[in-house]
């Protein structure tokens, strides 16, 4: 079987969640041989200090982006459809809170 | 950690000609409003050539900062005076690695690879904070280096929290949040000492005069001098200038040194009751700019420490990259 040829460890995205409850959220990348050892250096870097419970490493490959310059096509049809805001909505004061 | 308002060219010394910019004038546009407006760059977005350049370059040297900062304290791992100082020490040492790591990362969104970022560390081309570059020679080096070195760092880092380019900024939020302990445990442990005996106080006077003007100097040439400051600051990489930062860092100090009970080694150290801050005396950027280029006491042994551990860290690498393949191949071969 033929391995790429590879100077660097490959590069790993690291998420922690920071409490139990809370969702999982991107800090940082690093460097690993592998998922297992990426595991362990992200606790070693992002974790010094009681900052999660829960760690996910995610190969940097493997994430697809939006590209920035779809932006426009993307995301701006959404800026036209206030109503999907619940301020667009008048009720009367004495409904109170709603 | 430390920065010292580093973007000193690599090339420090010779001076290049500034090239006229060549970028695309509608994208140039759209990035100088979006710089205007204070807005933040992320690694996808169009950017002028110069901007990543000046990034990269600025960010490899932080970073490489924190990696060569490791080697003055970690000397003093194993003669740190008790178990509690000990811990300290390497917790502290620890923190330095893992903030040179984000900053590596942040760096590698410009697209340059780790590797070419130590290969520009080790074969010396790349500079690094010169406050390294001189000897820790005793115990109150150590709190020193806390104090003062790590305070100057801060009051140069807490502005490029508000970098305009996302990563480094996102990097320095998380090195902000450690840094404090850094200090505190500087300062502590320097009032320890000067509880202690005559001798005692004496070596803690005696590493405030030897570092207090390489702290001065971390913030970089005086403004008049620092032809590229404006453009970091049209640019939101650099917010405050090296002279501001500057005279913020020996107003909070002069306080801290009264409590402490040393004295700054500054005859023209005084209060400006006009200025409403304090006057000071000339440093010698000779000096500086000579440890800059290589030829401090310590720049040859710290690089050769650097390489050396490389080096020697080279079958660890290469072990774990022969063992993920084994593993992989172990897999294939068990799905076939």
């Amino acid at each position: 079987m033929n391995t790429p040829a590879l100077n660097e460890w490959p590069l790993w995205e690291i998420f922690v969640r920071s409490k139990q409850g809370l969702e999982h959220k991107h800090c940082g990348s690093l460097h690993a041989a592998d998922a297992a050892q990426a595991l362990h250096m992200a606790r070693d870097v992002y974790t010094r200090r009681q900052e999660g419970v829960s760690i996910w490493v995610l190969p940097s490959a493997a994430i697809t982006a939006s590209n920035p310059d779809d932006k426009g096509e993307l995301f701006d049809p959404a800026a036209d459809k206030i109503y999907r805001h619940p301020t667009f909505y008048e009720i009367p004061e004495e409904v109170g809170h709603m | 950690m430390y920065t010292q308002s580093f973007s000193v060219p690599d090339n420090a010394g010779q001076k290049s000609a500034r090239t006229p910019s060549t970028e695309n004038p509608e994208l140039m546009a759209a990035f100088d409003a979006r710089i205007d407006a204070d807005g933040r760059i992320e690694p996808q977005d169009w950017m002028p050539e110069a901007y990543r350049k000046t990034l990269v370059r600025q960010i490899s040297q932080h970073a490489h900062s924190e990696i060569v900062g490791m080697l003055p304290e970690g000397n003093w791992i194993s003669r740190a005076p008790s178990l509690k100082r000990k811990a300290i020490l390497i917790a502290k040492v620890q923190d330095e690695g893992g903030h040179g790591l984000y900053l590596y990362s942040a760096a590698e969104t410009l697209g340059t690879s780790r590797d070419q970022m130590l290969e520009g560390l080790h074969s010396g081309k790349a500079k690094y904070s010169s406050i390294f570059n001189y000897p820790t020679l005793n115990w109150a080096d150590v709190g020193v280096i806390g104090w003062l070195v790590d305070g100057a760092a801060i009051m140069n880092q807490i502005p490029l929290c508000r970098c305009s380019y996302g990563p480094y900024a996102r990097a320095m939020v998380r090195v902000c949040k450690e840094e404090s302990f850094h200090q505190r445990q500087g300062y502590e442990a320097l009032l320890v000492m000067m509880q202690g005996t005559e001798a005692q106080r004496a070596m803690v006077q005696d590493a405030v005069n030897r570092l207090w003007w390489k702290c001065l100097a971390m913030f970089g040439p005086p403004d008049a001098d620092s032809p590229n400051s404006a453009q970091g600051m049209r640019w939101g990489i650099k917010r405050i200038s090296n002279d501001e930062l500057r005279q913020k860092f020996i107003d909070a100090t002069v306080p801290q040194a009264k409590v402490l009970g040393v004295t700054l080694p500054d005859p023209d150290l005084k209060w400006n009751e006009e200025r409403q801050h304090h006057d000071y005396g000339q440093i010698d950027w000779q000096e500086f700019w000579n440890t800059v280029e290589g030829n401090g006491p310590c720049n040859k042994e710290r690089l050769a420490t650097r390489v050396k551990a490389h080096n020697d860290g080279q079958w660890v690498r290469d072990a774990a990259l022969a063992y993920t393949r084994k593993q992989q191949q172990r897999a294939q071969k068990e799905a076939a």
